[in-house]
């Protein structure tokens, strides 16, 4: 057994129950009341720190991207266990794509020298789904999207991949980049101990210009593309509505009949 | 910015292209120019006849992966023709599995931005415009990209209809992935296929959904069964999923499917706005739930306010005694 380094990505994003709004003038997400951490990485820091746990020792680092210098979500993510915590804010970032996000993220994992890098198949507010492959690829690591399960043998990952079908299993040699998807484990409530020793635990706060990151490739200019409209989506409009009183089932039958479904 | 030579993943399972790619084909057919397709596996000839079919006229094969997940070999490939100066002014990837991967690796590798989820693609101006469904599909936000090409959209399923073009055969040439380094050393080492009988859940003509007002695991049977019997394929609110009750590959919703079927069913979904991402644009809907209030009734085209313990063994006998 060797003692193994984990680094979850872990978005912090509004309330989910809160109404989203995009502000009227750059068409971004407006983020600026409190964040919380993103339900979907959750279980990527579960994961770790069960892996960690499982290879005997190691240290879970957290890195997050997040303006205002958001630490709440992060704090929840110490609070279940992990040891320290990277933070990229900076106002420069504001209205940066997914492309831009995984130079930040990169930059800042290569600092920890993970053995595994975990994230979410795609977070709860923007979905992209594409930045942290787009991390790998500019690690030069190797990568496994989508996993169900996820077991670390010595310096090799093994893992089985959601498929259309049914799943793959996918070896891979460490250190890469692992994206899991939501249900794989159960994550831990914090207890009150993790939450009072989470308040202080280090969490590194760092701006674009520490990571070497070149102004241009971050922000509105960075993204290369642009909202041109929003508009309100065509609206459906409900139909027939029937109490069922023992005869719903026959309802349907008929529906069906005239959809020459049947 | 005129696009006029648009490429288009073509994946392929069974034999055949997917239908996903058979869409974005059509869709690229459309936005004008030329339409070739990237293909890999180790019978790409075999697709040949099927992609022409629908107005590709040339196959880029990247051929036989070798046990390797598609994302790093395949974009290594069509960044060496881009960066050759045979690349297209646009490619479109289908919302897949792989082709998430593929998009991701190849935007580092041109270091050209991304859109994805894009739901429907117009042109303006000389140039793409991206339709993306945001907010649970209640609001349709357009964007398009302002650098250079080629433009890399990641499109979901669904958004346009397959039509064939009557096209001849494509031109199959190999375009074979260089040398990847590290990256690549991901192998797939066994594949594991769920038993499915009836149609797959996104091509399936009905669709019949359950959440988590059916109870509990076991009650699944039921929408199993009514499935079977209506020839659909059976599908799930992410709330069961999660669960456990059902694998992943049955969600329905902005982080699972998008059906579009002529019949869709949900028995004992509440109709979150996630959920109904995934299946609003059904032809016809029907939702069973005892609640009056559930947002599913909303756009339910008929609407029964009752149990599904009562109604769906009842729908299921009747079926049973016609056939
Ligand atoms: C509705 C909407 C649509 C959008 N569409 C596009 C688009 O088509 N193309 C585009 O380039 N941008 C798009 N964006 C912007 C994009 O959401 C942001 O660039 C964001 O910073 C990264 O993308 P994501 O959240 O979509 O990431 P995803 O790729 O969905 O994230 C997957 C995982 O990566 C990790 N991760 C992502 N961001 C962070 C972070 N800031 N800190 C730590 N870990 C992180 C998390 O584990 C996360 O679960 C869109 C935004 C919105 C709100
Ligand atoms: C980022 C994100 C992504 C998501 N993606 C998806 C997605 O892809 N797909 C998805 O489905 N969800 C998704 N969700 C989850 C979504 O918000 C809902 O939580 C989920 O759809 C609820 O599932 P449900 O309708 O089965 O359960 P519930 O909301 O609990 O609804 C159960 C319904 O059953 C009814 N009911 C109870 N008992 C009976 C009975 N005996 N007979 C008839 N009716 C009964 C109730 O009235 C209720 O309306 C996502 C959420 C987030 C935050």
């Amino acid at each position: 057994m060797q003692a193994m380094n984990v680094v979850v990505c872990v978005k912090q994003i509004p309330d989910p129950a809160a109404p989203p709004a995009l502000d009227p003038g750059t068409k971004n997400l407006v983020r600026a009341g409190k964040l919380i951490l993103d339900d979907s990485d959750a279980y990527g820091v579960e994961m770790a720190l069960q892996l960690a746990d499982a290879a005997g020792g190691g240290e879970v680092t957290l890195v997050s991207m997040a303006p205002n210098g958001e630490t709440s979500g992060l704090r929840t993510a110490l609070a279940m266990g992990a040891a320290k915590a990277i933070l990229i804010s900076d106002e420069s970032l504001a209205g940066t794509d997914a492309l831009g996000t995984a130079k930040v993220l990169a930059a800042a994992i290569k600092r920890a020298e993970p053995d595994l890098i975990l994230a979410a198949t795609e977070s709860s507010d923007g979905y992209t789904g594409t930045t942290p492959v787009q991390v790998a690829e500019l690690l030069g690591l190797p990568s496994v999207t989508f996993a169900k399960k996820v077991e670390v043998n010595g310096d090799s990952v093994k893992v089985e991949r959601q498929t259309e079908a049914g799943y793959d299993e996918v070896e891979c040699p460490l250190p890469a980049l692992v994206t899991v998807t939501a249900g794989v484990v159960e994550p831990r409530y914090p207890s009150f101990k993790g939450i009072m020793a989470a308040k202080s635990k280090p969490v590194d706060t760092l701006t674009v210009a520490d990571l070497g990151i070149a102004a241009d490739q971050v922000g509105a200019v960075g993204a290369r593309q642009e909202v041109t409209d929003v508009a309100e989506a065509e609206a459906r409009s409900a139909g027939e509505i029937v109490t069922d009183e023992g005869e719903g089932y026959a309802r349907i039958i008929e529906f069906l009949e005239q959809l020459k479904v049947l | 910015m005129s696009v006029d030579k648009i490429w288009v993943l073509a994946e392929v399972t069974d034999g055949a292209p997917i239908t996903t790619s058979l869409e974005l084909i059509t869709a690229a057919r459309s936005l004008g120019g030329t339409v070739e397709a990237v293909a890999y596996g180790d019978d790409t000839a075999s697709v040949a006849a099927a992609l022409g079919a629908y107005g590709v006229t040339t196959v880029h094969d990247v051929g036989d992966l070798a046990g390797s997940l598609p994302g790093v070999p395949v974009a290594a490939s069509i960044a060496a023709a881009v960066e050759a100066g045979n690349g297209p002014g646009a490619i479109l990837f289908p919302a897949t599995y792989d082709g998430r991967d593929i998009a991701g690796r190849l935007s580092v590798k041109l270091d050209r931005p991304v859109l994805t989820n894009v739901v429907d693609l117009t042109e303006a101006d000389g140039g793409l415009v991206s339709q993306h469904a945001i907010f649970g599909g209640t609001q349709v936000l357009s964007a398009r990209f302002t650098g250079e090409g080629p433009q890399i959209f990641v499109v979901r399923a669904k958004s346009f209809a397959a039509e064939p073009s009557g096209g001849a055969a494509a031109e199959v040439v190999a375009a074979p992935a260089p040398d990847t380094g590290a990256s690549n050393a991901a192998k797939i080492v066994s594949r594991h296929v769920e038993e499915r009988t009836g149609p797959k859940l996104d091509e399936a003509d009905v669709v019949v959904s359950g959440g988590r007002g059916l109870g509990d695991k076991d009650q699944y049977v039921l929408i199993e069964e009514l499935a079977t019997l209506l020839k659909g394929a059976p599908g799930a609110s992410r709330a069961i999923v999660d669960a456990g009750w059902v694998p992943y590959s049955h969600q329905v919703g902005q982080t699972g499917k998008t059906v579009k079927p002529t019949v869709y069913l949900a028995c004992g979904i509440s109709g979150a706005t996630q959920h109904m991402v995934g299946m609003k644009n059904s032809k016809n809907i029907v939702a069973i739930n005892k609640d009056q209030d559930a947002p599913i009734f909303s756009v339910a085209d008929l609407g029964i306010v009752g149990d599904v313990h009562k109604v769906l063994p009842q729908l299921i006998e009747a079926l049973k005694a016609r056939s």
